[in-house]
């Protein structure tokens, strides 16, 4: 029997995986030492519980363990590499270029940066979410230092040209941080490969706990430093003070050893579900995939439903834990950013849903999200005077609207 | 957001979802909101006119649950009754038979607005004089 409502909604967060949970145990009780306890066993086996994750974790994304900066998830991981960076090279320059679809960690930190006297770039982002490259070379100057941009997005799924970027950073002297919350775990990411300098991700989005997150700062070719944003112990190479989460690091590190091991197989699983889920979807008329359908990740997919509203579809797909296109939380509708930048009008915008798909997503769950989904859109168009219009071939933009 | 039962069971089982035939004399058609304000309304009146009295109404709803709401429960009180009775209905009855939260009092707005316009349109087309623009609430 089908346990309702089905959970759509990965990209916020996902489940933990038991074997992970298996693995934390013993550090929520038994091993329960400060990994920086020198002096005594206790502190020994934490320590060397956290080590091991630091190589599980190294293993995934082809770096040195001792790369690994752990903190307490990829929000605080953004600040921490743009706001260390920002201090750490102030005397090279003050500049730091991103995009308008960054995840607010990224962009709000960006904002504070410009507080502080910093000057910051907002690309802009085609229809599909990509940035240009041409416009990114164009926009590197002398002063820049700092180029983050984030590997695969968070709305939408799509994935920017990452090795593009870094070429483009390094060739003008700046270093290349990316915000790998929703790729890492999904899709290879290599470092080196990549040329990423510092990678911010999370363990919750792979199947690990809240809580717990890593920067990944490299040390060779170049050797980069940021700043600490919290003074005290000096842990973490000095550039994260505090007192290690060790049960959060060993899920972390669990958390990257399986997806390293199932990353190929659950991607064939979850690109094939989603394919049929947007393939069904689609059959619906009017309705139309947000982002790159080239380049994205394999488990999301965002899908607009014209002559439908936002929250009247959220209310009708009441069996699913979808994320919508609108943040339906006070009266007036506010659209997603991250589809106004790819240039969706607010009305389409508004009436998108976002499906993230996991390890644990069945078919049979796929299946009845399909019919669901269609069974609300059809209703609501049905009662909607637009689709009627629209059916009439009256042209919606002809019309004075009385406004409210 | 917590809805009462009422607008879910309206939202649900939307009464009186349809659309009457614009070209006849005895209907009259509101049409208020705009798509880029997340809500349009459409609401229609089949008018006896020997007696003046409402014998069907029909909405078509573009929006929230609470828009969806208001016009259908607008529809339902409208059948049988007068178009005077009709014209004094005001946004707050509905407010408080739907006990909607105080942000969608919009939709309420918007639903008393589409009954004056769909009236308007009747009383325009029959050759009665045009309303006066109802009170000021937006």
């Amino acid at each position: 029997m089908l346990k309702l409502p089905i959970y759509l909604d990965n990209n916020a967060t996902t489940p933990l995986d038991p074997r992970v949970l298996e693995a934390m145990m013993p550090y929520l009780t038994e091993v329960f030492g400060n990994a920086a306890s020198r002096n005594h066993p206790f502190g020994w086996a934490a320590e060397e519980a956290v080590d091991y994750a630091r190589e599980q974790i190294a293993s995934l994304i082809n770096c040195d363990s001792k790369e690994i900066i752990f903190t307490s998830g990829a929000t605080e991981s953004d600040n921490l590499g743009i706001k260390g960076v920002f201090e750490m090279y102030a005397q090279k320059g003050n500049h730091i270029i991103t995009a308008t679809t960054e995840h607010k960690a990224v962009l709000d930190t960006c904002k504070h940066i410009e507080k502080l006297g910093g000057r910051v770039t907002y690309l802009p982002v085609n229809s599909e979410g990509l940035i240009s490259l041409e416009e990114l070379e164009a926009a590197m100057t002398p002063q820049t230092i700092l180029v983050t941009i984030m590997y695969g997005n968070n709305e939408t799924g799509t994935i920017q040209p990452i090795r593009e970027i870094a070429a483009i950073a390094h060739k003008h002297g700046a270093l290349f941080m990316t915000d790998g919350t929703q790729a890492v775990g999904k899709i290879p990411v290599d470092v080196i490969a990549d040329g990423i300098d510092i990678m911010a991700f999370t363990a919750h989005k792979m199947y690990g706990p809240k809580g717990v997150g890593a920067l990944y700062v490299r040390r060779k070719n170049p050797r980069v430093k940021v700043t600490a944003q919290m003074d005290g112990g000096g842990h973490e190479r000095g550039m994260r003070s505090g007192t290690l989460n060790v049960p959060g690091i060993v899920g972390l590190g669990k958390a990257c050893e399986l997806s390293r091991l199932e990353m190929a197989a659950d991607t064939a699983r979850l690109s094939a579900l989603r394919d049929k889920l947007e393939r069904e979807l689609l059959t619906l008329e009017e309705s139309y995939v947000n982002g790159s359908r080239e380049h994205r990740l394999p488990h999301v997919t965002n899908i607009s439903f014209k002559y439908v509203e936002g929250e009247g579809l959220m209310m009708g797909v009441k069996d699913l834990a979808v994320s919508s296109g609108s943040a339906c939380t006070s009266a007036s509708l506010e659209p997603s950013y991250v589809l106004k930048a790819l240039g969706l009008s607010d009305d389409l915008a508004h009436s998108s849903l976002r499906f993230g798909l996991s390890r644990f997503t069945t078919e049979e769950q796929i299946d009845y999200a399909i019919g669901h989904v269609k069974e609300a859109v059809t209703k609501l168009r049905e009662m909607s005077p637009l689709w009627e219009m629209f059916k009439e071939g009256i042209d919606l933009s002809k019309i004075e609207w009385a406004e409210h | 957001m917590a809805y009462s039962d009422k607008v879910i069971d309206h939202y649900s089982n939307p009464r009186n979802v349809g659309t009457l035939d614009k070209s006849k004399k005895n209907v009259g058609t509101g049409l208020v909101g705009a798509p880029e304000c997340g809500d349009v309304m459409r609401l229609q009146i089949e008018v006896d006119e020997t007696t003046n009295t409402i014998t069907d109404a029909k909405f078509k709803t573009f929006g929230c649950g609470s828009a969806i709401a208001s016009s259908s429960l607008a529809t339902e009180w409208l059948k049988g009754k007068t178009v005077d009775e009709a014209l004094a209905i005001d946004n707050m009855e509905i407010v408080e038979e739907l006990a909607l939260p105080p942000v969608k009092i919009h939709c309420s707005v918007l639903a008393e607005d589409a009954i004056k316009s769909a009236i308007n349109d009747y009383r325009v087309k029959n050759g009665m004089p045009a309303l006066e623009e109802s009170k000021a609430h937006h």
